[in-house]
Formats: structure tokens, C-alpha cells, sequence
């Protein structure tokens, strides 16, 4: 800076004075980072999908749209796209339900509630790999504790194969996609409750309106931009995510709770045909984007308000 | 306190104390005070001396550290805010902003469980009544401050309380509007006649609209009684020089304090001969406010030398000059005494007008 301000003649411009310069300069690590984590894998996924590329012949062969086709008439793909939505519509709604108790009680004043607090945050802030290698144990088909648990409530006889039957596994993975998103759209939600001026809640009460009647003719209402955050970042985070069930049934036996990202593994990585599992992982894209513009408008409809 | 009409109190506390912090903070400190079935009663007191507090605890938004509130006649502590049929206006108006103006009008009747229509039609004969029937469609933001304030006053009204507890609602809006706004809402209120509670920090605006004044300062209740006495006849110090702008003057003299309005202070000649105590004020400043005369000097004679101010109305016309000693005079049926220690009222005294 020093040289371009070296003559101090008043009303001299200084290379911290053009905005424009230094828009760029402060930009550029993002752009950076972006082009290099985002914009290259992204292109190369779409490049491999159309390619013969396997681990073995990585040398790059056009094959157009061979690689889709082969994943429409795979019926491990369609149950893997049919499980994915599934998940993250029945685990989108469990955590905007859940999110929204526990927002409730974050904001709630009462004793202790520092430790509430952090314990509400506490699966968050855990690795997923590793708290889900947690449930692992707690849903073991022989030692589980939440079995042992029932057992002695006398709910069970035999132990339950949380992870082995197909149905059970799929409450299993999405009981443990809700477990580690609450927390995120519980503190969402709270930023959202607490934007809510006080005195709205008080005048409700005063015009007579019980609990339930706050909570759905005006907290919820306040909120909903907020809550429509959390729902689609919990959609988000539980669409592309593979290690929950990866780490709990490795898709299941006949594939029961296969889903796109972990089924793209499987073929891309672990059968070693990287052109098939980048066409797989493709599929993730459009309604990814979807999403994404959704976030954007709710964001936007939030700063009206 | 005696009841002299008769009629059941609408609102009444008793003894009532709110503490905050576990007793750090006395907002409201052993108040007692209750308002006639239909009467207007004002609040009055500088910021921060309980008036939101006691205004809130007996909505029912706070709970009384200590002491009883009465609503038509029974005690409705611990009762929750719904139970109690009052209606408040907030400071903010508190309108809920994703509600148009007519769901805004009609929550309080939906809590209640009416019906639909009958719904719709409360809320156009509340509408009519405060000229906003042709905003009904419209979301608060969409609003100015005065339509705000009545749409408050609406969803307030519709429901037809026992009780307004008006927190400021004047407050928000700017001098002009201000005037008009009070002006509606006595009127409003007369073709109404629901009990009001108002909560105000200007006097002006207590003392036009109030039929009683209740004076807090502190927490405490100072005073209570019709404007005209509150003014005429202040309890205290605090009231004197609270009330009244500008406030009374006070004249220290053998451990009391002799009290008179600046307008009761004229130039000797205006004042009857037989009940007049002079006073020698030697003036140092001149203002011309609204036709008045607001004359600045040190007043000798009547207690020892104490800055006092005099306001002339336009029909005095005795030339007054700065830098100038006159001779000034109240009369005696005029003069307060108070306890200079105490600031509480006292015996009143004969002053002989020095010759
Ligand atoms: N929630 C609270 N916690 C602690 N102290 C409080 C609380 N609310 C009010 N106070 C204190 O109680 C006192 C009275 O407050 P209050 O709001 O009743 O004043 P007010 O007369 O309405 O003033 P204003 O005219 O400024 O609105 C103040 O000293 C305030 O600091
Ligand atoms: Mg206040």
C-alpha cells in the first residue's frame, strides 16, 4: 500500500480506495476453492459418466449414454433411487418435528439449561463414521442394549435384527439420519423463534389463544421460512449422505437399503466400474439443484418478512 | 381504600409488589389502587417507575411477587392472561405481521371459539367503529402508525373485555397524529365505556384523558385523584414538580417548602388586594411561548431567594424588561406547603407580604 500512497497529496487514490480491485483480491481464495473442490469433480463426473473408465482400463472411451441405460434397467438402482427418497422424506419430517420440539426447549428458560443445551448439540458436533460406528454397537443383533432394554420392559422376546431385516434396517438408518440432524435444524429453528418479538406471544395470550393456538396461528407461521431452511438442509445432508448406511448394513444383503450415493460407491469404487458409479451419483444432481433454489427463495422470502 | 360509589371495582390491586431479580429490582412497591366500573384511569409517572410492570401484572403476563389482583371483583392471581377478559394495546401494537388485518381483528373471537360469520361481522362493526372497514384486506406493514394504533385498538375491542390496559399506544406516532390520535381515543372510549387502564409518561396526555391520574414514581403510588386535584392539589414534591410544565415553583422558608403554579405568579397589580402575598422578582429571562409570557427570575420575600418562573398570559400587559426588578404577587388561597424533609404536604400558613 505504502507505494501507491507514497506521496501524501490529499485525495490521492490508494489501491485500498477501488472497491472493484479489491473485490477480486478478497474473492479469489473462494473462487479458488470452489473451482478446485466443486467445479472440477462436478465436470470430471460428468465426463466419466459417459466413459468406459474402469479401475483396471482407466484410458477414457466415449460411450455416450451407455452407462444411464444400463442403470434403468437395473432394478438395484431403482430400489437404491426409490430408498433414498424414502429416507429423506420420512427423515425430513421426523426432523423438523423433532427440530421444532427441541428448539422450544433450547429456548425455554430454566435451570441447568447450559447442559441441556450442549447436550442437544452433542451428535452434531460427533463425525457421522463415528457415531455411526456408536450405533453399530447399540444395534447389534446379539449385545444390542436397546434390545436388552425391551427385553426386560417385556416388549420382545427375542432380540430384534435391527441391521439384518429389511424393514428393520431402514428404521434403523433413518432413526440414525434423524438422531445426527435434529440438533442442526433444532439450533436453525431456535435462531428463527428467537427472531420473534415477545410481545407477539404475549398479545396472543392476552387475545386468549392457549398453547397449541400460539404454536400454529403464530409461532409456526413466523417461523416457517426458518423451518423450510432446516427441512431442506436436513433433505440435503440426508440425500447425498452415504456413510450411515454404509457404515450400518453396507446397502443390506439384497440391497435392502441401498441408496444412490452408497450404491454409486459400491459400483464406482468397490466394483471398480467408475464410469457406472459417477452416472449413479449424476442422478443426485438435478434434485440437489432443486433444493438448492429452493434454500435461496424461503432465504429470500425470510429477509421480506 | 373506600369504595364511594357502590359500584364493583373493574380492576383493583391490592398491596401489590413485583420484584425482578430476586428482589434486586422493586419495580412496583406495595401499590394499591382501584379504577370504577367504566372510568378512564391514567397512569402517570417518569420512565422506568413500574407503570409497564403493574400494567403487565395485571394482564397477567407477570406474577405478583406479593399482594392481590382483583378483576370485577375477584382475585385473579395465578389465573393465566386468557382467563382474565382484559384486552391490552402494546407499546409496538404487537399486530402479528403474517395476519391481514381483519385475521388480525379476529383472533381474539377465534380463541374464543365463535363461528364464522359471526366472526367476520364483529369485526366489521370494530372496523366501522375505528374508520379502518377499508383496510381489512391489508397486512400490518402495509399500514401507517395511526392505522396500526387502531387496529390494535380493534383486536382489542372486539371482544368486548372487561378491561383495556392501554401501554402507551400514543407513543409511536408523531406530535401532530398524537393530538388527533388522543383526541379519538377518549371519544372512542366515552361510546364504548369499558373500563380503561392507560399507561402514559405525558402528562398532557393524562391529563386529558383521564377521569382519575394515578402518580408513580419510583414504584410507589403517589398520588390519585381527578386531574384537576392532582394538579390544584399534589400530594408531594414529586407530584408538584412532575405535573405541570412548567412545574410548580418551590420556595424554601423555615424548614417547608411554599408551592405555587408559574401561571398563579403575576405582576402585582392583577392580583386582588385582599389576598395577595408579594413576592420581589428580579428577572433575568424572557421566553414568548404560545402567547404566553414565560418570565425567569429569583423570586425574594415570600422564603428564601429561589429561582422561580411566572408565565403572564396574553391578557397581562405589563411591560416586563430583563435585568429588571418587579413586583410580583400569588395569591395567598393559591400557595401549597410542604414538608421540606418529607416533601409531604403540610398545614397551610398565613405569609404576610413584606411591606
Ligand atoms: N424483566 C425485568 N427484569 C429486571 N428488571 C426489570 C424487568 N422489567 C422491568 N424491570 C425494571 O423495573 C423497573 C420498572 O420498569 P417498567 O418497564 O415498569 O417501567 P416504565 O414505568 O414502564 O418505564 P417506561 O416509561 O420507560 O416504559 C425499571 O427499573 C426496570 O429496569
Ligand atoms: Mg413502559
Amino acid at each position: 500500500m505504502s507505494a501507491a500512497s507514497g506521496s501524501h497529496r490529499a485525495g490521492r487514490r490508494t489501491l485500498a480506495d477501488r472497491d472493484g480491485f479489491l473485490a477480486w483480491v478478497f474473492l479469489l481464495p473462494s473462487v479458488v476453492y470452489i473451482v478446485a473442490l466443486v467445479a472440477v469433480p462436478f465436470g470430471l463426473a460428468i465426463a466419466l459418466a459417459f466413459s468406459d473408465v474402469t479401475v483396471g482400463d482407466p484410458s477414457y472411451d466415449w460411450v455416450g449414454w451407455q452407462n444411464f441405460e444400463r442403470n434403468l434397467g437395473d432394478p438395484v438402482f431403482w430400489r437404491a433411487l426409490g430408498n433414498t427418497f424414502l429416507f429423506t422424506g420420512v427423515s425430513m419430517l421426523l426432523i423438523v418435528v423433532f427440530g421444532k420440539v427441541l428448539a422450544n426447549i433450547l429456548v425455554a428458560d430454566f435451570r441447568g439449561k447450559w447442559l441441556v443445551r450442549f447436550l442437544v448439540l452433542l451428535p452434531w458436533t460427533t463425525p457421522v463414521a463415528l457415531s455411526t460406528i456408536a450405533w453399530l454397537w447399540l444395534l447389534d443383533s446379539i449385545y444390542s442394549p436397546i434390545d436388552w432394554t425391551l427385553r426386560r420392559l417385556g416388549l420382545i422376546d427375542a432380540n430384534l435384527n435391527w441391521l439384518g431385516e429389511p424393514t428393520l434396517e431402514m428404521v434403523s438408518v433413518i432413526a440414525v439420519h434423524v438422531w445426527r440432524l435434529t440438533p442442526l435444524a433444532a439450533v436453525i429453528v431456535m435462531a428463527g423463534l428467537v427472531a420473534i418479538p415477545r410481545d407477539l406471544d404475549e398479545a396472543a395470550r392476552v387475545d386468549g389463544a392457549g398453547f397449541w393456538r400460539r404454536m400454529f396461528e403464530i409461532t409456526v407461521p413466523l417461523t416457517l421460512p426458518v423451518i423450510a431452511v432446516a427441512a431442506l438442509f436436513g433433505a440435503i445432508l440426508t440425500f447425498t449422505d452415504m456413510t450411515v448406511v454404509y457404515v450400518l448394513t453396507r446397502g443390506g444383503a439384497t440391497h435392502s437399503s441401498e441408496v444412490l450415493a452408497s450404491w454409486a460407491y459400491v459400483r464406482g469404487i468397490g466394483g471398480g466400474d467408475v464410469g457406472q458409479g459417477a452416472s449413479i451419483a449424476l442422478f443426485l444432481f438435478p434434485i440437489l439443484l432443486a433444493a438448492a433454489i429452493a434454500i435461496l427463495r424461503s432465504v429470500r422470502r425470510m429477509e421480506v418478512l | 381504600m373506600a369504595n364511594p360509589t357502590g359500584k364493583a371495582a373493574a380492576v383493583e390491586v391490592r398491596n401489590l409488589v413485583k420484584e425482578y431479580d430476586g428482589g434486586r429490582v422493586r419495580a412496583v412497591d406495595g401499590v394499591s389502587l382501584r379504577s370504577e366500573e367504566g372510568e378512564y384511569l391514567v397512569l402517570l409517572g417518569p420512565s422506568g417507575c413500574g407503570k409497564t410492570t403493574l400494567l403487565r401484572t395485571i394482564a397477567g403476563l407477570e406474577q405478583p411477587t406479593g399482594g392481590e389482583v382483583l378483576i370485577g371483583g375477584n382475585v385473579v392471581n395465578g389465573l393465566p392472561p386468557r382467563a382474565r377478559k382484559i384486552a391490552m394495546v402494546f407499546q409496538s401494537y404487537a399486530l402479528y405481521p403474517h395476519k391481514t388485518v381483519e385475521a388480525n381483528i379476529v383472533f381474539p373471537l377465534k380463541a374464543e371459539g365463535m363461528k364464522r360469520a359471526r366472526r367476520a361481522e364483529r369485526a366489521r362493526w370494530a372496523a366501522e367503529l375505528l374508520g379502518i372497514g377499508g383496510l381489512l384486506d391489508r397486512k400490518p406493514r402495509q399500514l401507517s402508525g395511526g392505522e396500526r394504533q387502531r387496529v390494535a385498538l380493534a383486536r382489542a375491542l372486539v371482544r368486548q373485555p372487561l378491561v383495556f390496559l392501554l401501554d402507551e399506544p400514543l407513543s409511536n406516532l408523531d406530535a401532530k397524529l398524537r393530538a388527533t390520535a388522543r383526541d379519538e381515543l377518549k371519544r372512542f372510549q366515552q361510546e364504548v365505556g369499558t373500563t380503561t387502564v392507560y399507561v402514559t409518561h405525558d402528562q398532557t396526555e393524562a391529563m386529558g384523558l383521564g377521569d382519575r391520574i394515578a402518580v408513580l414514581d419510583k414504584g410507589r403510588l403517589r398520588q390519585v385523584g381527578r386531574p384537576m386535584d392532582v394538579y390544584d392539589d399534589p400530594a408531594d414534591t414529586f407530584v408538584a414538580t412532575f405535573i405541570g410544565s412548567p412545574p410548580m415553583n418551590l420556595v424554601p422558608r423555615d424548614g417547608r417548602l411554599v408551592g405555587f403554579r408559574p401561571e398563579h405568579l403575576l405582576p402585582a397589580e392583577v392580583v386582588p388586594a385582599a389576598d395577595r402575598v408579594g413576592v420581589r422578582l428580579a428577572v433575568d429571562r424572557l421566553e414568548y411561548l404560545s402567547g404566553d409570557r414565560h418570565v425567569y427570575g429569583t423570586a425574594s420575600g415570600i422564603g428564601e431567594p429561589t429561582r422561580v418562573i411566572a408565565r403572564l398570559p396574553a391578557t397581562v400587559l405589563t411591560p416586563i424588561e430583563a435585568g429588571r426588578t418587579y413586583g410580583f404577587a400569588v395569591r395567598g388561597e393559591k400557595l401549597r406547603f410542604f414538608d421540606a424533609a418529607s416533601g409531604e404536604r403540610a398545614e397551610p400558613e398565613r405569609i404576610e407580604s413584606p411591606s
